[in-house]
């Protein structure tokens, strides 16, 4: 059992809120970052039918509408994870396994050249949002 | 995997820096303002609604949400992911500087900083985009297009 705060909670229970705020959030980001690439770029699509249209076929994406409700679903998570563990922990936890799941997800999923360069990048920006946080 | 960042789209990422960090921070300050929000005083967050930095906060969230959105259509997840992160940097050197919170002056924060800069610095110098075949040829007049712009 840990000390959290607002009560006592098992190390189990802490990690599996804490991974599923992080791995709901990378649901959200693969998601949205799908939706953006069948989409195509939103400078052409602007040029072409204006802000309306951009915005249009971004709203009009069934994949892009799961992304959002994914990343609410991850906010909520979050929230519930604060409520029963210490932000302190939570919040550079959580943000640091989303770098990082981001890292392989985008690989998997998106098809990414994640070379090592960007390997690097995941962890060491996963590193320093711990560190910030501390 | 390309790189092929105009001006214009080097000034998106900066836009996706610089909206959520002083987003967040205008939001920050702006709740100072308005005192603790507790459950029995829900209401309070629609007071919040009408103060002008977080009116501005929220102003700039949606800037951040419009150009994360428009820098995912031209590059890879894991080439726009660190940019965000260097918005943590960003808040950092603003609540230090702006809020002036003591905590901003921690040793682990400013070697948080050092890293977050490096990893940003890797993707940055490196290609932005994956080339990916067609998924179908419906896309090509969109991506031809899109080509066309670069």
């Amino acid at each position: 059992m840990m000390v959290t705060g607002h009560g006592t909670t098992s190390v189990l229970e802490t990690w599996v809120t804490i991974t599923l705020v992080a791995v709901t959030a990378v649901a959200g980001d693969v998601l949205t970052a799908g939706a953006m690439r069948r989409i195509g770029d939103l400078d052409a699509i602007r040029a072409r039918s204006g802000m309306g249209g951009a915005i249009k076929a971004v709203v009009s994406s069934p994949m892009f509408l799961g992304g959002v409700l994914m990343m609410a679903v991850s906010f909520f998570s979050l929230l519930f994870t604060v409520s029963n563990v210490e932000v302190s922990l939570a919040a550079p936890a959580s943000a640091s396994l989303t770098f990082l799941g981001n890292a392989f997800a985008a690989k998997i999923f998106l098809k990414e050249n994640v070379d090592h360069r960007r390997w690097l990048a995941a962890v060491f920006v996963c590193a320093g949002v711990f560190l910030l946080s501390r | 995997m390309k790189h092929t960042l105009s001006p214009q789209r080097y000034l998106i990422l900066l836009a996706v820096m610089l909206s959520a960090a002083v987003g967040d921070t205008m939001l920050s300050h702006g709740m100072r303002q308005v005192g603790p929000v507790s459950l029995a005083h829900l209401g309070l967050l629609l007071v919040a609604m009408r103060d002008p930095w977080v009116i501005g906060g929220i102003v700039c969230l949606l800037g951040f949400f419009a150009s994360y959105l428009t820098a995912l259509s031209w590059a890879d997840l894991t080439f726009v992911l660190p940019a965000t992160a260097f918005g943590y940097v960003v808040v950092l050197l603003l609540s230090k500087f702006w809020l002036h919170e003591p905590g901003a002056s921690s040793v682990h924060r400013w070697a948080g900083v050092v890293l977050i800069v490096c990893g940003v610095g890797f993707v940055a110098n490196g290609p932005s985009q994956t080339q990916h075949e067609p998924m179908d040829p419906m896309e090509e007049p969109v991506r031809a297009l899109t080509d066309e712009t670069k």
